[in-house]
């Protein structure tokens, strides 16, 4: 039980964090180029991207270990810039947890609250408490290498979480861990979250990760943010290309604008299937267009229509409890088609001779890329 | 078959070790047992037994006060070198491989040049007319020339720089294993600079410490040509003394007691540095 006389985390106050046009650069290489995000006080956002897109260094900028070349950090309506990491009272989670090797996990997470010249009687009733929010009471004595490796993160948080930080930057928290411990560590990062009332972004590069425990992904790509949207948002309506790609699986169809009209367009596939696209962006008849397709949202089919591609299945396999068709249209343009698997069904003979979109399907268009 | 295996796996094979451990036995052991019975002995041929040596030793004030001496200026070379290097060793941590190159060159120099290079050319500093005196003459810092050879404060001078790269390569090679992530978290928990050196880098870095200390300073106290050469006949350290009664006085025996002071000196030394080093961990 936490003593009345320290701060419940139920009074604090979350905190919004703004970038602003951040851009940053070592030496000649531009690797965070004018980002700009508001993260909402007691949002989650996930930074979500391939590896060197520029996550750590965006994070490392918030956290102020480097000064951005241009832009603003703030936080709660102060500008931040000229404050050290040590005045921002920004908390952070390390890949590595970077917990300190030579000190218990009670004095690992005593340590912030001693930087702060909290009293003795203070830090233990802080230590205490910390320990019970993260479920590790017993552990106070150990040495970080006596801990695994989802007991040393657990210790990471409540250090970080000890000094009540306005914000929390969470860097692949979860990268060394298994997938089993991966999901409770993310269950349990969303709840301190949630108790704290903190304002975070989590960096990783597990969109799974991302889709689950983020109230909205930022999709980062050459240190710019592609796409910024809940995760319902991200994986239904991608805004490029490169965002349909990088979030989950997706088909690509290179076709043609045939018609236009009040936000739906005709788009003739080069299979030679007609099909009805609505989107939001302008296109006018004629204009080259790639139009993508989730897996789900096609089914197998022996009965031609206008918008039916015809295809012969190669291969069907039973992955957990989809099942994935791989197929091939008659031009060679293999692509995927996933079904529920009914329990007990066969695998493999079904005799399918086309591909049509299953009735909620929303395919969506982009322009033909350039190249 | 099965011999062969388990004699792998039971235990290294010690035989490997014959030929360098018999050359420390017959270059090494031997010699020092030699030493020992020497130190007890009437004259140099080993033969007799007798305290006399060990007696007029330790009765004489004056060589008490070399033994002192000789481990006073091993503690004061380590206490320099480390307030020298670990500002170096950090400013190495957080530079760029390019500058890394350039200070690892630095530091090796003295390694590179031959000590009595060494030696004489701190003579050329340190003298009266030297370059030292020259520039504080030139800043005003001064008004009369300070006097730094045949002086301790010289000699430690000197010696700090030709110890310091057994002092700072131990602790530099063990700083850079130090995840750096370490003390971005101690800032980020709100940990100032100096806290973070404190309270993290200092505690982590120890055992390059420890080792970089029992080199300074085994290499200090045995110094044999720094010490002599600017420390002139002025300051008598332990090897200084040896080096007379062995080879202009002849006393062997006398040399065989000193050479064996020392030797229990320096190990004695070495220890205290482990024994601080491991309390240091525990406490810090
Ligand atoms: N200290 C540095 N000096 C020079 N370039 C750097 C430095 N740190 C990162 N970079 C470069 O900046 C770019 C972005 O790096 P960053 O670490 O932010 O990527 P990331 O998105 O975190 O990648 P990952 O997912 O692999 O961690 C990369 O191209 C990287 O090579
Ligand atoms: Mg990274």
């Amino acid at each position: 039980m936490p003593s009345p006389d320290l701060a419940l985390p139920s009074d604090l106050q979350s905190q919004p964090l703004t970038l602003d046009a951040i851009s940053h650069s070592y030496g000649e290489s531009l690797a965070v180029d004018q980002v700009t995000l508001e993260v909402r006080a007691g949002e989650l956002i996930a930074l979500l991207g391939p590896s060197g897109c520029g996550k750590s260094t965006l994070l490392r900028i918030v956290a102020g270990f480097i000064n951005q070349t241009s832009g603003r950090v703030v936080i709660a309506d102060r500008v931040v810039d000229t404050l050290p990491p040590n005045r921002r009272e920004v908390g952070i989670v390390f890949q590595s947890y970077a917990l300190f090797p030579h000190m218990t996990v009670a004095e690992n997470i005593a340590y912030g609250l001693e930087a702060r010249g909290e009293s003795k009687a203070t830090c233990r009733e802080r230590v205490k408490e910390m320990l019970a929010t993260v479920r590790m009471e017993g552990f106070a004595d150990r040495k970080p290498r006596q801990l695994s490796g989802g007991q040393q993160q657990r210790v990471a948080l409540a250090r970080a979480l000890a000094v009540r930080p306005r914000i929390l930057l969470l860097d692949e928290p979860f990268a060394a861990l298994d997938k089993n411990l991966r999901l409770d560590m993310q269950i349990e990062i969303k709840r301190l979250q949630r108790q704290f009332g903190l304002t975070a972004i989590l960096v990783t590069h597990d969109q799974d990760e991302a889709m689950s425990i983020a109230d909205r992904i930022a999709v980062m790509s050459k240190g710019r943010i592609e796409q910024l949207g809940s995760p319902v948002e991200i994986y239904d309506q991608p805004e490029t290309l490169f965002v349909n790609d990088f979030i989950g699986s997706s088909n690509r169809f290179a076709g043609v604008v045939e018609s236009a009209g009040e936000g739906t367009y005709g788009v003739r596939l080069a299979s030679g299937a007609l099909w009805q696209v609505a989107s939001r962006k302008p296109f006018a008849p004629g204009d080259r267009v790639v139009a993508t397709i989730r897996p789900e949202q096609l089914v197998l089919t022996d009965q031609a229509t206008a918008g039916t591609i015809p295809v012969t299945l190669k291969l069907s396999l039973p992955i957990g409890g989809e099942l994935i068709h791989d197929v091939e249209t008659g031009a060679g343009e293999a692509f995927k088609v996933a079904a529920s698997r009914r329990p007990g069904e066969p695998v493999s003979p079904m005799a399918a001779t086309h591909c049509a979109l299953a009735p909620h399907a929303r395919p969506v268009l982009f322009p033909q890329p350039a190249a | 078959m099965s011999g062969a295996a388990t004699g792998e796996t039971a235990g290294v094979e010690w035989r490997l070790a014959a030929p360098l451990g018999l050359t420390y036995l017959a270059f090494f052991a031997a010699p020092l047992l030699i030493l020992l019975v020497m130190s007890f002995s009437v004259d140099d041929n080993l033969g007799g037994f007798s305290l006399a040596a060990w007696a007029k030793f330790w009765g004489d004030p004056f060589y008490r006060g070399v033994v002192w001496d000789t481990l006073r200026l091993g503690l004061v070379t380590v206490a320099m070198t480390t307030l020298f290097a670990y500002p170096i060793a950090l400013l190495f941590i957080a530079s760029g491989p390019g500058l890394q190159r350039l200070l690892l060159f630095i530091v090796l120099l003295p390694l590179l040049t031959s000590v009595v290079i060494r030696t004489f050319a701190w003579i050329a500093i340190l003298s009266r007319e030297g370059v030292l005196n020259q520039a504080l003459l030139a800043l005003g810092l001064t008004t009369a020339p300070l006097n730094l050879l045949q002086t301790e404060l010289g000699l430690v001078i000197a010696l700090m720089q030709i110890e310091m790269p057994l002092m700072l390569l131990p602790l530099i090679t063990v700083m850079r294993q130090v995840d750096p992530s370490l003390s971005d978290a101690s800032r980020a928990l709100g940990g100032s600079k100096w806290r973070t050196f404190r309270k993290v880098i200092l505690p982590l870095s120890l055992p390059g410490w420890i080792a970089g200390a029992t080199l300074v300073f085994a290499s200090a106290t045995t110094a044999f040509i720094s010490q002599t050469v600017i420390g002139g006949a002025r300051l008598v350290y332990l090897p200084t003394l040896i080096w007379q009664q062995a080879m202009v006085v002849y006393n062997w025996p006398f040399a065989a007691v000193a050479s064996v002071t020392l030797l229990v000196a320096v190990l004695a030394g070495v220890s205290l540095f482990a024994m601080l080093g491991r309390f240091a961990r525990t406490t810090a």
